[in-house]
């Protein structure tokens, strides 16, 4: 079941917008807001600290397997028939690469 | 005897007077704020509407939830990262404190007020704690098919020393009967998809489980299990489609008001209102956002609703007389949840991104008090001890 989500997720992440260039990161101020986003909108499933709740951990060794472009997706469209829920409303899709190429490597504080 | 030695010898007896006669006071109007993000829990006062102390050292607070001994002296507080602490309110210090999991999501206490029980997530399951010494006294793990363990939410306590709960990744509701303590035993009832929150109702006689993958919510009469659980508002959300949910909708501290259930609905921006004679829809209401808590004042005449992003700054005030919104409030930026006071006179408001807690008057909506709290979210009064289900 993971194996078949990865490969689907690993060929819709292709067609996101950014993937292959990297899009111009958000300004300053937008970051800092993007930081406390995650932590609160997002800890509310995934924990303040990103380790897991409802939703799976997102701390980097749990998303070892995942190119950012895959998270992005993930984020963006949500997962069908789980809670999680697409942020396209919330935010652009190089906000959204930014925040999976921070969680990669390590949610900012 | 010198005059400053005589003053010295009176001022020593003055001070001792003063330590051993500390003033008595009860607890009965006392509570809790809970910090998410620093570890610590503002000790709050209803009467003076006033924060009087503050306890830390409490670890990840998101999420947290609380429940109080009978005597309504201690808060035991619930953490995300599995911790359970029990908080000392008239000392304003911590009394005990162990890490019992590494995910949890809540909990409550016994009937009897001896046994504290925490679900988790990782591993799924629930534990119950002594509830003076937080020694371990039982365990039941969610494993609701070999070897797969599930989350477990909405545990809340029954009658008969009994905790019902369901199983998110299970589709189950269980119901573990701890009268022998060391030794609980265990009845499985189906609930349907990913069940997100359950309660009890406040007779202690019904348990329901709110249900995320598929309209509807799981009814089990406690007092007649053997009839099983079924299925009630099937459909509830065929009329419109569902939207994406951004917070999960909370069941517990739900609202019993004339002669109804008040329940959020998942994905819909709408207060369904359910008759608690037959558990048939009566009403659905709309309001301003998606629920998470509905909330009803402790005389039931009014039903209180916050909400998800992005309308999380909002909060609308039904009539449950007439099922319509009577008042619609904009106490601050991202309201996280609401509190009465013990008969409901008035109301306490976390606003996360104010950095306050607001008091208002529930008759007038008039602000009495505001209380800065860092990064508050739930509030949770000792008058909880005496409720069947908080
Ligand atoms: C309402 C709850 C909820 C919220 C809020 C939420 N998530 Fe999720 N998220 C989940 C769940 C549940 C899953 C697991 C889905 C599955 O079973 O595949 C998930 C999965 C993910 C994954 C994939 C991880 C993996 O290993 O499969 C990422 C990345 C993610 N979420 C990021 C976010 C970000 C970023 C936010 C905030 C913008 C967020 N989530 C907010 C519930 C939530």
């Amino acid at each position: 079941m993971r194996k078949t989500t990865l490969a689907l997720v690993m060929k819709l992440a292709a067609s996101f917008a950014f993937a292959g260039e990297s899009p111009p990161a958000p300004p300053p101020d937008r970051q800092r807001e993007l930081v406390q986003f995650v932590r609160q909108d997002c800890g509310a499933c995934h924990g303040l600290g990103l380790a897991g709740g409802l939703g799976p951990s997102l701390l980097p060794s749990a998303l070892e397997q995942w190119p950012p472009e895959a998270l992005a997706l993930t984020i963006h469209e949500g997962r069908p028939d789980t809670p999680m829920p697409p942020w396209r409303r919330f935010l652009s899709e190089a906000e959204t690469l930014w925040i999976a190429q921070r969680l990669k490597e390590g949610f900012p504080r | 005897m010198t005059p400053l030695r005589l003053f010295l010898v009176f001022f020593v007896c003055a001070l001792c007077i003063a330590c051993g006669n500390a003033p008595l006071r009860g607890a009965g109007d006392l509570g809790i704020v809970v910090e998410r993000e620093s570890g610590c829990v503002t000790l709050v006062d209803t009467s003076a509407r006033a924060a009087y102390g503050r306890v830390c050292g409490l670890g990840d607070l998101s999420h947290a939830h609380a429940v109080f001994s009978r005597d309504a002296r201690y808060a035991y507080v619930f953490g995300r990262d599995g911790g359970l602490t029990k908080v000392d309110l008239l000392a304003a210090r911590i009394a005990r404190r162990i890490v019992q999991s590494g995910n949890a999501i809540g909990g409550a206490i016994s009937q009897n007020g001896r046994l504290v029980v925490a679900q988790n997530y990782v591993p799924g399951g629930i534990k119950a704690f002594d509830a003076d010494t937080l020694d371990f006294v039982a365990e039941v793990p969610a494993e609701y098919a070999p070897g797969l363990f599930s989350k477990v939410v909405g545990l809340a306590d029954a009658p008969g020393q009994r905790f019902a709960y369901a199983l998110f990744d299970g589709g189950e509701i269980w119901v573990s009967d701890f009268s022998d303590p060391r030794h609980p035993t265990t009845r499985r009832f189906p609930a349907g998809r990913q069940p997100y929150d359950g309660l009890v109702t406040p007779d202690g006689r019904h348990y329901l489980a709110g249900l995320f993958g598929e309209d509807g919510v799981a009814l089990l009469d406690l007092w007649r299990p053997d009839e099983g659980s079924r299925k009630i508002l099937i459909g509830y959300g065929a009329h419109d489609e569902k939207m994406p949910v951004y917070k999960m909708p909370h069941l517990r501290g739900w609202a019993l008001a004339s002669g109804k259930a008040w329940l959020p609905a998942v994905g819909h921006n709408e207060v369904i209102a359910l008759d608690a004679a037959n558990w048939h829809q009566a009403a659905r209401i709309p309001v301003r956002g998606q629920p998470v808590f509905v909330m009803a004042r402790p005389d039931g005449r009014q039903v209180w609703v916050n909400f998800a992003l992005p309308d999380n700054g909002k909060v609308d005030v039904i009539d449950t007389l007439n099922g319509r919104v009577m008042r619609r409030l904009e106490p601050g930026h991202a309201i996280l949840h609401l509190e009465f006071t013990p008969r409901g006179e008035e109301v306490w408001l976390s606003a996360r991104d104010d950095d306050k807690v607001t008091v208002l008057d529930t008759e007038t909506f008039a602000p009495l008090a505001t209380l800065p709290v860092p990064r508050p979210s739930g509030i949770f009064f000792t008058s909880r001890a005496h409720r069947i289900g908080f």
